[in-house]
């Protein structure tokens, strides 16, 4: 089955590169978006079979980064769908409103065949149990998202696509050096060679050298950190995921982030069941730290609306780490806001990419009066921001509550007075310029035509349907957690904090 | 034999300061390319015993792609941009090389910490290996043109993969071939892209990108 995860969107990506009319190749995109998912939860029923002699296998961790993927894949594709009947429709040139840059898409077969590309290496990263196929996966999940960012084909997103090319291919580099030092550890271990997969690694991790251990976390630290977002590594971060068209920003900040993530949390697993625990878990939190206050500074009175959902992700994904590092009630509580994180980010930029279609701008300045426009957006946008910014009843509010916990019961006080008043000042910060775009006279917009336009077209069911669903989601996952999601969250928490 | 092995990295070592004394950008693609041969000449030669068939097809179809195939791309980015030199870097090019001798001998003195296995390749390619990748990190970082960053990129996978060859043998094929594929694709977007920044932008001045920021 694992196979099967893999090579259906890989080979639907392959085939919508070559697939010539327009209608058919929507089809087959939804259509592998719903052959994963329905693999995915198939997965939950039934636990798939190690593949590859054991390379590839699907346990907790990787159960539950994979659904998230796939169900984000799947809101993001029903999205597609509609967007780029728009963007078809709209002809082969627009204008932006802040900089007037006419430009042209990029051909629609090459988006569609990466962004189902890009969901297979997503998921080889979930799956990999051999580190060495684990670094191969997450390179190419930067190859193939470099031209999805670079679909609208003007300046800002080049730069942006050339900053993320570069950033993230140099990190990634240093991760594989990582690699190669895991792989020197496991040489100098006594006995029959250490293949360099995570159980025969974890089983035989008291006889590892602990200078190659932890020069080797350090390495995956960097490496995979500035893939993940953590600050002061993630300044490709805001430019990607402002350029790139919503859908794939959801993507990007809902789903690959997390899968960078893991692959860290693989790198601390085996530390932990190596007794270096303290030193990996020490290092997380400090890069989770300096993340949630750098994203804090520059959330504060941010131009683009867009960009400061980017740095919200930063700052969650400091939060991830953060609570990864401390470990116990703290690390559940993290793996809980993987899910809610991603769910919300998803219906942000959902929501951002509605508005942005509408007003032909991304200025904080200049987009006022949503609400009144686009209600349904608004009332996402809104929702959204609450969610993300930790208020109840949203889910966010719960996973943030339980890392909390976590870091008074590891008895950490100054960190947990740092968090919240990091959280305090990201919540002031993105409060003013939300409510401002939200509310007041609709002002701002591009486009004469959208006071013309009834308010049903103005919102068709593609913009607004798969964000209400991932809304209604993380509404849910604030009041009531599944049982069996919560048994899978606690299940991962212990593979991956090794307590 | 290890008379050999130890010129072959002297060797690398000065390949490393041409990348960084050096303005023209042929100069500079034609040093990465020596290196890319010179380090499937220590490859094989660290082997020691096990030369297998496979170990010399993996070796000699690395330096290929990394020494003919990789370079040509990048020459052909740099002349449809019709670039030929650095000019005005971040750091002047005496300045890299005195800093690059810095880096030679923090490269020796990490090497010292890190205890190697006994039997593994000799004790000078690990110093060597860092080298490299701290002149390649040098290079993206302190050069303007998009080509040169690519360059150093090559470099800095160059120094990581002597070291991974050297000590890491019991990497499957697979994987070896995982990695030479994600380094020959990314090399390959990189070219596209500043095909298009050429375009776009009539320069490659990664430096004048800079419309994005806070």
């Amino acid at each position: 089955m694992i196979w099967a995860l893999l090579l259906i969107p890989g080979l639907a990506g392959l085939l919508a590169f070559v697939v010539r009319p327009n209608g058919p190749r929507r089809c087959l995109m939804v259509l592998a978006a719903l052959a994963h998912t329905t693999l995915v939860a198939t997965a939950w029923r039934v636990a798939p079979q190690p593949a590859l002699d054991g390379w590839m296998a699907v346990d907790a961790p990787a159960l539950l980064f994979l659904t998230i993927t796939s169900v984000l894949f799947l809101a993001a594709m029903l999205y597609a769908v509609g967007y780029l009947g728009t963007e078809q429709h709209a002809g082969s040139h627009h204008e932006e409103n802040e900089e007037d840059l006419p430009f042209v898409n990029f051909s629609e077969a090459v988006f569609a065949g990466c962004l189902l590309v890009f969901l297979a290496t997503m998921t080889l990263v979930a799956v990999s149990r051999h580190l060495g196929l684990m670094w191969v996966a997450v390179e190419a999940t930067t190859l193939a998202s470099a031209p999805l960012v670079y679909f609208h084909r003007h300046r800002r997103s080049l730069e942006a696509t050339w900053k993320y090319l570069m950033i993230c291919s140099v990190g990634i580099a240093l991760a594989l050096l990582g690699n190669f030092f895991l792989a020197v550890a496991a040489r100098t271990f006594q006995g029959s060679p250490v293949r360099l997969t995570i159980d025969e690694l974890v089983a035989h991790a008291g006889g590892l050298d602990p200078r190659w251990l932890k020069a080797a976390f350090l390495f995956f630290l960097v490496g995979y950190g500035t893939k993940m977002g953590l600050a002061p590594l993630h300044t490709w971060l805001p430019d990607a995921h402002s350029e790139a068209p919503s859908l794939v920003s959801a993507l990007l900040s809902g789903a690959l982030l997390n899968c960078a993530f893991l692959t860290i949390l693989r790198g601390h697993s085996l530390l932990s069941a190596a007794g270096l625990g303290s030193f990996s878990g020490e290092l997380l939190v400090l890069f989770g730290l300096v993340s949630m206050a750098v994203a804090a500074l520059f959330i504060i009175s941010q131009a683009d609306f867009k960009r400061m959902l980017a740095y919200s992700s930063v700052e969650h994904m400091g939060i991830l780490a953060l609570g990864m590092g401390i470990g116990g009630v703290a690390a559940v509580g993290s793996v809980l806001h993987t899910v809610n994180h991603s769910l919300t980010k998803a219906v942000l930029f959902f929501a951002a990419g509605n508005i942005l279609a509408l007003y032909r701008t991304k200025s904080t300045r200049q987009v006022r009066g949503v609400l009144r426009v686009l209600p349904l957006t608004g009332l996402l946008w809104v929702a959204g921001f609450l969610a993300i910014a930790g208020s109840p009843p949203f889910g966010p509010f719960v996973s943030e509550l339980t890392i909390l916990k976590g870091v008074i019961d590891a008895d950490r006080p100054v960190i947990a007075a740092v968090y919240l008043l990091l959280l305090a000042v990201v919540f002031v910060g993105m409060a003013s310029i939300v409510v401002r775009i939200a509310y007041g006279p609709a002002s701002g917009m591009a486009s004469p035509d959208g006071h013309a336009l009834p308010p049903a077209r103005r919102e068709p069911l593609w913009s607004v349907g798969p964000p209400l669903l991932l809304g209604a989601a993380v509404l849910m996952l604030g009041v009531y957690v599944p049982p069996v999601l919560a048994t899978l969250v606690d299940h991962a928490a212990a593979v991956l904090g090794g307590h | 034999m290890t008379t050999w092995l130890d010129a072959i990295l002297v060797l690398l070592i000065l390949t490393n300061f041409r990348l960084l004394g050096s303005s023209r950008l042929s100069a500079c693609i034609h040093t990465v390319a020596v290196q890319a041969v010179l380090l499937g000449a220590v490859s094989l030669l660290a082997q020691g015993g096990g030369l297998t068939l496979r170990v010399v097809l993996l070796v000699v179809g690395g330096t290929v792609a990394k020494a003919v195939v990789l370079p040509w791309l990048l020459r052909r980015a740099a002349r449809e941009a019709n670039v030929r030199t650095e000019v005005e870097p971040l750091v002047g090019f005496t300045t890299s090389l005195l800093l690059g001798l810095g880096l030679l001998g923090l490269a020796l003195h990490v090497a010292t910490r890190l205890p190697l296995p006994h039997d593994g390749g000799p004790e000078f390619l690990l110093p060597v290996a860092l080298f490299t990748m701290l002149v390649g990190l040098m290079v993206i970082v302190s050069r303007n043109k998009a080509v040169m960053q690519a360059l150093g990129y090559l470099a800095m996978e160059n120094g990581i993969y002597a070291f991974g060859m050297a000590f890491a043998v019991e990497e499957p094929l697979l994987v070896e071939m995982g990695v030479l594929l994600d380094v020959f694709v990314a090399v390959f977007v990189m070219g596209i892209t500043i095909h298009h920044i050429s375009r776009e932008f009539d320069h490659i001045d990664t430096d004048q990108l800079s419309t994005l920021k806070d």
